[in-house]
This record gives structure tokens, C-alpha cells and sequence, in this order.
């Protein structure tokens, strides 16, 4: 038995360490458990010869071929998208593209504007300067004055243009469609004890140089600082509950798989659209028979994902290839609803530099394209370093058909049930695919290229977890109120993505920080005025 | 984590397969996938991908009615079409070994006009560019909707 923290955190990634940090100045004794290890930059691929093979390997983005001991198994079932995610201190920041785009105004209000789903309890210029501190607290780099967003300032100038970005600016301009540098996690000055990016290509797989933004080189040191406790291979199994109705604490395994109970004054949890719903689901008590803070019955439901559709062709002149982070351009061009597209949201375009070199050799032999024989050198050179790809990022709506629930056979390596996903695409998802994807080959055939090829929805892109224990004022259809905490247990609190109610059409991880930042406040205010558990 | 070792048989057909997937050429001046520097890396690299190589190897020897690296050179290039058509996963994850060797030796980088060595510590360099292409954007009109 540990000796009780007053705030027990579970989960030390992108909403974790926000949160973590901004409760720290409440001086309270604050413990993170998180299920991984610490990263050592020495141990990311791009420190040696063989980084291409390592994305195929231990810093796979898929956690079932991955495989590592502090990740779990997921059973992806018939679902045409497979959950990626990683498992260590910074979460899935270690392996995020660190594209950073907010929500926009209206995906607060979906239902007013739009018909559809339902509005978020909070809007944006309540989250505002969230965003803006949370920008501050990760550094981001951009350019501002993006007619697509309301004005808001960015710490850093923007990653470099390239080769890449002006073959890319060029055919929107062509075109006449808004495309913008992105608003990126990675630290393009001297920020914060960082350094700046030195363009060791895609960020994927985590930064040797550490210029993107992962919470472990962000957030966490300052908390640490602050006096934030936070306990690696700690991996939870379940929140117990008192006979008052309350969290009492977790239950987790060590790395040698010895059991702990940590009690706690609170609880936040921080595991992400499937690692939350799988930790409350397991919870389950004479009083929360089908997991805690589930009588809504909508813990697990509505899981989103953000269908991802990739195009991709080739110039005959060598651009940027794999040099320079992928993603530093985006065009929210078809962002808004437009009922003439035949579908209502939108999504937004990822304008990519190319993939590693060898990368590109293996997608090109599955799609045929890559011979084998004499002609395969002759194919290779007029697709090396040519590559143009674009990614559009489709809104998912939330259906509670979509959902993560326990798998009654498969376990992680101490045993507790793994996470199954079952998950169907909707009619006006695969119509705002169909559009993204004509509009990419629009945007590839305006800058030259040709050998065009795709994948929509792409298999491994579930990035984006979304949805899946969702925020509202009605606890019969919501998990968490507007401010974070359950409904039915009023010391437990989730910051995660799976608070959305809708999901937008951008990279979340800058909205689920700001959120994180947001609910640590109400927290602050409500401990000040002894109102936290009313 | 430990993996199974290929047979002396299955090497020699892989080896074979290799050569045939990516052969030397005099015409850029590089080795073929089966050159004994490149094949080493291949066969010590198959790791997690072990299982599925076997698998390959099993239905390539199957399609060849025996080894395939005794077949005739044409005879190998017909199975090898076909393999290719009917190999399905564990081809591709054989393939895929292959090609994550091949392409990072150092013959074949500098074939390609690339240093042979980690992106870190020395990076690359990306040019800046000209930000004045954006000035058709900035002068649009705000497009979000207001809230």
C-alpha cells in the first residue's frame, strides 16, 4: 500500500503532462502512473543507419506489431482502420507528426450549424487561451494570419517551404485554393532548453534532436520541477471505488507484474480514446457492474476515428523526398460544409513531403508499381525523391455503434482484457472521402504529377481516438460534464479525446491539451471555492 | 525476443529470389540484392518477420516442384511471376526485408546521390523558399464560420 496522493493522474501523454503541469502550482502531491518508459533520444531510429527497418519494428506505429512489453494488444476486429498509438512517457506524442492545428469555431457547434450530431458544452473562445498557453508551454511554429482560423499568435516562424512546399503552392494557386504553412510542434528557434529542427526527416518515429514537441521534453520537465511524481511501468488495471461511491485509487502492475493499490483524494484519466474506455470498462464494482462512471452506457460508444485518405503522385524533378518534416503545409480549403459536396463537414488536406526513400520502395512493390528484374533500378530513379502525397483528414461523425469494448479472449502480458474495436465508416464519410481524394488527384495532376496512386481510408491511421466517454450537461448522454468530471463519480475526472463530442477534421493533440488545461482550471477554481465535488 | 533460423535451403532460395527481385546492374553500378554484404544484412534482419519469410519460402519451393534456386534462370523468372501474383502477405513482408537492406547499403546510396549514414546528428538541409507564393491566400477573405 503507497501512501495516498491527493490527485492520481493515469497516463502521462499529451493530456496528462497538461494537466500534471498545470495542477502542480496547486502544491498538492500529484502521482502520474504511466504503463511505459522514459524514451532516451540515443534509442530513436534516426540516430542510426537502420531507421527505416525500425518503423517496421520496435517504433512500428501499430501497437500490435510493435509488440514492445509495455504495450497492449488490440483487437482491431473487421474495422477498416487499425488503432495506432504508443505507449511511454509523452503517450503518442512520441510518435505524432506533431501537426498541430486547433479546432476550428464551428466544430464546437455541429448540431446548430450543421443538423448533426450534437454541440460541444464549451466553444472555442472559451478554450482560447488554452490554446494560447498550451502553445506557449509546447512551442509551435507557424505563420500567423491564416484566413482559415481566427488570429491567434504563434511563438516560432514557420518550417522551411522546401522544394516540396513550392511545387505544392504553386498548384493551389493554380487552382485558387487556400493552403497555409502549418501550425507544427516543433521548435523551428532555440525554445524552452530545445533545439531547433534540423530536418531529420519524417517525425514519426520520435526526435533524436528533440525538436518536436513530446510531452516528455515539454511538459513533463516542468512539472517534474514543480514536484509532480511520476511513476513509469506502472501499468493500471483498474479504478476502485470506496462505499461512499468515490474513487478510492488504482490498482496497477509493476514491471515485474507485482501488484499495487495506489489510493488517491482523486482521480484524472489521461489514456486516450481506446486506453480510457478499456481502463473504466475494467472497472467494475458492485456498484458500476458495467464499468465506472458508465450509466449512461456510453463509455466505449461512439468511438471516432479521423478516416484518413491518401493520394500521392510523382514529379520528375527530384523534390524534398524524406529531408525536412513531412507535414508543415495544410489546406482547410473544403473545412467548412458545403451541401453541394453531397455531405456535410469537411476535412482538412495534409500537404506531405515525401516518405524515407525505402519507405516509398516498399508501397510502390505492393501497389505494383516496382518491378522486380533489371527494370526495377530504371523505376525506382523516377519515383526517388519525387514524391508528392496529401492526406485528407474526414470529420467523423459519432455513432454509437462504433465502440471499444473489453475482448472476452484477448490480454495483455498481465492479463487485464484487451480493447476490441468495432467500427463501420458512415454514408457521409465516404462521400467526403470520395471528394478528398478527387480533390487531391486535382491538386497532384496542377503540379505535374503523375503515377498517382492512394489508399482511402488508409489501414494504419488511427491516429485519432476520439469520442469514446464524450463531455455533455446530460448525463443520460454523456460521460463527463462540460468541465471533465464523471457524472457519476464526482472525484474522477478524464481529459482525454475521448471527451470529444464531434471530431473536428484536424490533428486533435493541441485541442485535447487545451481541453486538459481547461478542465485543470475548473478543477483549481472549484478546489479554491470548495465547490470540486458538489 | 528469439526468432527461428532459415535452413540452408530456404538461404539458397531466398538468396536466389533476392538476386532476382533486385539484380546488380552494370547500368547504375550497383550490387543486386544478392550480394553477400546485402544478403548477410537481409538474412540476419528477417527477425519478427521470420514466420512469414518461412511461409514464402515454403510456397515459393511448392510453385518450383522442388528448390527454386536449382531451377533454369528462365524457369525462375516464370515461377517468380508467378509467386509474386499468388505470394500474398508473407511475400510482401519477405519483400519488404529485402528492400529495407538493400537501400541502405552503402554502394547503393551513393548510387542515388545520398550520403550513407543516419539522418542524426547532421540533419539535412531544406531550402526556405519564398513566402510571397502565399500572398494570394493572405488576401482572402476570413473563411471559418463564425460561431
Amino acid at each position: 500500500m503507497h501512501d495516498k496522493v491527493d490527485v492520481l493522474i493515469i497516463g502521462s501523454g499529451a493530456s496528462g503532462a497538461a494537466v500534471a503541469w498545470s495542477l502542480a502550482d496547486t502544491k498538492m502531491r500529484i502521482l502520474c502512473l504511466e504503463q511505459g518508459d522514459w524514451v532516451k533520444p540515443a534509442d530513436y531510429p534516426t540516430n542510426g543507419r537502420d531507421w527505416e527497418a525500425r518503423l517496421f519494428g520496435d517504433f512500428a506505429i501499430n501497437p500490435n506489431r510493435r509488440a514492445r512489453e509495455t504495450d497492449y494488444p488490440i483487437n482491431n476486429g473487421t474495422s477498416p482502420i487499425q488503432v495506432v498509438n504508443f505507449n511511454g512517457v509523452g503517450g503518442s506524442t512520441i510518435m505524432y507528426t506533431a501537426h498541430y492545428p486547433r479546432l476550428h469555431p464551428s466544430d464546437f457547434r455541429v448540431k446548430s450549424l450543421d443538423g448533426v450530431a450534437d454541440d460541444w458544452p464549451v466553444d472555442y473562445a472559451t478554450l482560447e487561451p488554452y490554446f494560447a498557453e498550451n502553445d506557449r508551454m509546447t512551442g509551435v511554429a507557424g505563420l500567423e494570419g491564416d484566413p482559415a482560423y481566427p488570429h491567434h499568435v504563434l511563438p516560432m516562424p514557420p518550417l522551411p517551404l522546401g522544394k516540396t512546399g513550392k511545387c505544392f503552392g504553386e498548384a493551389m494557386n493554380k487552382l485558387g485554393w487556400h493552403w497555409w504553412p502549418s501550425d507544427s510542434a516543433i521548435a523551428t528557434t532555440e525554445y524552452d532548453g530545445r533545439a531547433p529542427c534540423i530536418n531529420l526527416g519524417h517525425c514519426t518515429p520520435g526526435c533524436a534532436q528533440g525538436a518536436k514537441a513530446s510531452t516528455d521534453v515539454t511538459y513533463w520537465p516542468h512539472a517534474i520541477r514543480a514536484g509532480v511524481e511520476l511513476r513509469t511501468r506502472a501499468r493500471v488495471r483498474e479504478i476502485t471505488v470506496g462505499p461512499d461511491g468515490l474513487a478510492s485509487g488504482a490498482i496497477y502492475y509493476d514491471a515485474e507484474g507485482k501488484e499495487h493499490f495506489q489510493p488517491a483524494e482523486m482521480v484524472i484519466v489521461a489514456c486516450n480514446g481506446i486506453g480510457t474506455p478499456r481502463l473504466m470498462l475494467n472497472s467494475q464494482s458492485g456498484k458500476f457492474p458495467n464499468g465506472i462512471a458508465n450509466s449512461s452506457g456510453l463509455v466505449g460508444r461512439n468511438l471516432m476515428f479521423h478516416p484518413f485518405a491518401h493520394t500521392y503522385g510523382y514529379v520528375d524533378e527530384p523534390i524534398d523526398g524524406n529531408t525536412g518534416a513531412q507535414l508543415s503545409l495544410w489546406s482547410q480549403e473544403f473545412y467548412e460544409t458545403d451541401k453541394t459536396r453531397g455531405f456535410v463537414r469537411g476535412y482538412t488536406l495534409q500537404l506531405h513531403r515525401g516518405a524515407g526513400m525505402i519507405v516509398d520502395a516498399i508501397a510502390n512493390t505492393a501497389r505494383g508499381f516496382l518491378p522486380w528484374g533489371e527494370a526495377h533500378h530504371d523505376v525506382y530513379r523516377t519515383i526517388f525523391n519525387r514524391k508528392l502525397g496529401l492526406s485528407a483528414i474526414c470529420e467523423d461523425l459519432p455513432e454509437e455503434h462504433n465502440r471499444v469494448t473489453l475482448d472476452p479472449v484477448l490480454k495483455d502480458s498481465n492479463g487485464i482484457p484487451a480493447p476490441r474495436i468495432d467500427y463501420t465508416l458512415s454514408d457521409n464519410t465516404r462521400k467526403m472521402i470520395v471528394h478528398g481524394v478527387a480533390r487531391s488527384k486535382d491538386i497532384l495532376e496542377a503540379a505535374g504529377a503523375k503515377n498517382i496512386g492512394g489508399e482511402a481510408p488508409m489501414l494504419n491511421a488511427g491516429w485519432h481516438l476520439m469520442g469514446t466517454a464524450r463531455m455533455g450537461t446530460d448525463p443520460e448522454r454523456s460521460v463527463v460534464n462540460e468541465w471533465g468530471r464523471s457524472h457519476d463519480v464526482k472525484n474522477l475526472f478524464i481529459v482525454d479525446g475521448s471527451i470529444w463530442v464531434t471530431s473536428g477534421g484536424v490533428n486533435p493533440t493541441s485541442t485535447i491539451q487545451a481541453l486538459a488545461l481547461y478542465i485543470a482550471d475548473n478543477i483549481k477554481r472549484r478546489l479554491a471555492d470548495a465547490t470540486l465535488f458538489d | 525476443m528469439t526468432y527461428d533460423t532459415l535452413t540452408d535451403a530456404e538461404i539458397r532460395d531466398l538468396r536466389a529470389l533476392a538476386g532476382l527481385m533486385i539484380p546488380a546492374s552494370t547500368t547504375y553500378g550497383v550490387p543486386g540484392a544478392d550480394d553477400e554484404l546485402i544478403f548477410a544484412d537481409i538474412v540476419k534482419n528477417l527477425e519478427r518477420d521470420t514466420a512469414d519469410a518461412q511461409t514464402a519460402l515454403r510456397q515459393l519451393a511448392d510453385l518450383s516442384g522442388g528448390a527454386f534456386a536449382d531451377l533454369p534462370i528462365d524457369r525462375r523468372t516464370e515461377v517468380a511471376a508467378r509467386f509474386r501474383q499468388e505470394g500474398g502477405a508473407p511475400l510482401f513482408a519477405l519483400n519488404r526485408v529485402v528492400l529495407l537492406c538493400y537501400y541502405r547499403d552503402d554502394r547503393v546510396m551513393r548510387s542515388l546521390g545520398q550520403e550513407p549514414r543516419s539522418p542524426f546528428p547532421k540533419g539535412h538541409v531544406v531550402e526556405q523558399g519564398d513566402w510571397s507564393l502565399l500572398d494570394q491566400v493572405r488576401n482572402r477573405p476570413p473563411m471559418w464560420r463564425r460561431a
